[in-house]
């Protein structure tokens, strides 16, 4: 399943969602920067990540494990704030909201 | 890019902490060197696989954001590959993610297309096409033990395979559980840790639990194996029924390498740490330790090397190819890399001032496959 269309198609604004993705993991989304689901109403964030990555496994791979949980250091931001510190993956997203998905600051 | 098919060519895969860099070379002592592959992901596993005619290098990557991968690549790492679903991914109903590769072992000439991995959480792996997909032990992963085995400093992970020329008898060390092996092939799997000390447990000689760092196969004699354990050195020669120390004639029984040679009987190497509590070489000195004689006695190799060093030497940082004379390589934590064309007499520095070495492989490579200018 996926219906997730490239950013720029024609789709009205307020019936669709979009995934602004950092540019490390563009090129694993055929180089696109902004992925895009259709939702005439709420969908929460794992309905959404399925969608949009659902063409592209190694994408999807990058942002949860095979569990299905986000990987520590990825971090979901739904209207300015971090999934963990709203619902998680049950967290919902309205039609016209943007999801930004940014590496934490980590490592040495 | 030119090409020259000339005599044999050498090529050493450096996994560090920020990446991979490669080096190839006519002779083993000039090396041109490239990289990073893989900026900024830590590479802890290389298999370099010169069977079925083609030199394939698979490494296993992990990005502290983006997790663990396999990747490989054909042309010496010119371009690589990434199977689009995961080389190695848990199945559904085990409720585990990959972490770590820690191990990819391309298995005997006899088996081409077979590689096994070994990863954390514990697990073994098999692949029969190549490293592109593989396909998780169900005998070591539904073991009755699993719960009792814990996890060394870097994690807990199965990270030493080996395979007997008959694919039927399969080793396997992980820290920390200590030796398991398998007599039908890897359906079935026993531990067989007597003799190597756990003094950090309660009882220090259980069935299993011990923090086995490293194991090799002796290249000729059926049944022999080595061990370098978290204090301890060991040799076997009934395919791990027991284990006997080796350590005397060593500065210090701790560390985490263990090679053998790839054609002689009784030839392995070590490279000695200090303890358990100071990873450091004994006194400051690097040395590499060498027997020819399975371990009766030991001759200390430091020709070439620092006058002082005080980085680790880990477990998977540390190869041998199979020309000959053998030559043997290693890398420290310090991102130093050495390399020795006759069997650890004499080193050489490959590289300097990298990130910390994670892992060294080693092969010898038709020349054809290096630019010409080399």
């Amino acid at each position: 399943m996926n219906s997730a269309m490239i950013s720029g198609e024609s789709m009205p604004a307020d019936s669709a969602i979009s995934v602004v993705l950092p540019s490390v993991l563009q090129p694993l989304a055929g180089g696109q920067s902004i992925l895009t689901a259709p939702a005439e109403a709420a969908v929460t964030v794992e309905w959404l990540l399925d969608a949009v990555t659902g063409d592209y496994p190694a994408l999807s791979r990058r942002l949860r494990d095979e569990t299905g949980a986000v990987r520590r250091y990825v971090n979901i931001y739904v209207n300015g704030n971090e999934i963990r510190r709203l619902q998680g993956l049950v967290t919902a997203v309205a039609p016209g909201q943007e999801v930004l998905i940014i590496q934490s600051v980590a490592g040495g | 890019m030119g090409r020259m098919a000339t005599a044999e060519s050498y090529v050493l895969a450096i996994g560090t902490k920020k990446g991979l860099w490669l080096a190839t070379s006519r002779d083993r002592r000039d090396w041109s060197l490239s990289g990073p592959h893989f900026l900024m992901s830590e590479v802890p596993s290389i298999g370099i696989d010169t069977r079925d005619g083609r030199t394939r290098i698979l490494v296993g990557v992990r990005s502290e954001h983006w997790g663990p991968t396999v990747f490989h690549s054909d042309d010496l790492g010119e371009t690589w590959n990434e199977p689009e679903n995961g080389a190695i991914t848990f199945p559904d109903g085990t409720d585990a993610a990959l972490e770590r590769i820690w191990q990819i072992h391309p298995d005997a000439d006899s088996r081409p297309g077979v590689v096994w991995a070994g990863c954390e959480p514990i697990s073994v792996w098999k692949s029969t096409d190549g490293g592109e997909h593989f396909e998780l032990n169900r005998g070591l992963w539904d073991h009755p033990h699993r719960s009792e085995w814990g996890a060394g400093y870097g994690g807990a992970a199965a990270h030493s395979i080996v395979v007997d020329p008959t694919g039927e008898k399969v080793h396997v060390a992980m820290s920390t559980g200590g030796v398991y092996r398998s007599l039908d092939g890897g359906t079935s799997w026993e531990p067989r840790n007597k003799g190597i000390s756990a003094y950090f447990m309660p009882d220090p000689n259980p069935e299993f639990g011990q923090c086995v760092h490293k194991i090799a196969a002796d290249a000729a004699v059926d049944g022999r194996l080595y061990a370098q354990n978290h204090h301890g050195v060991y040799r076997s020669d009934d395919d791990a029924e027991s284990w006997e120390s080796i350590a005397e004639g060593l500065p210090a029984d701790f560390g985490f390498v263990m090679l053998t040679h790839p054609r002689r009987a009784g030839t392995a190497w070590v490279i000695p740490l200090k303890a358990d509590g100071e990873r450091i070489p004994p006194d400051g000195k690097l040395a590499v330790h060498r027997t020819d004689n399975a371990g009766a006695s030991w001759k200390r190799l430091d020709a070439g090397l620092p006058e002082a060093e005080y980085n680790a030497v880990l477990r998977d940082a540390a190869s041998v190819d199979g020309a000959e004379p053998a030559g043997v390589y290693f890398g420290t934590r310090g991102g130093s890399v050495y390399a020795s064309v006759d069997e650890g007499e004499h080193f050489t520095e490959v590289a300097s001032h990298l990130p910390d070495v994670l892992c060294v492989r080693a092969a010898v490579v038709s020349a054809a496959l290096l630019p010409a200018q080399l």
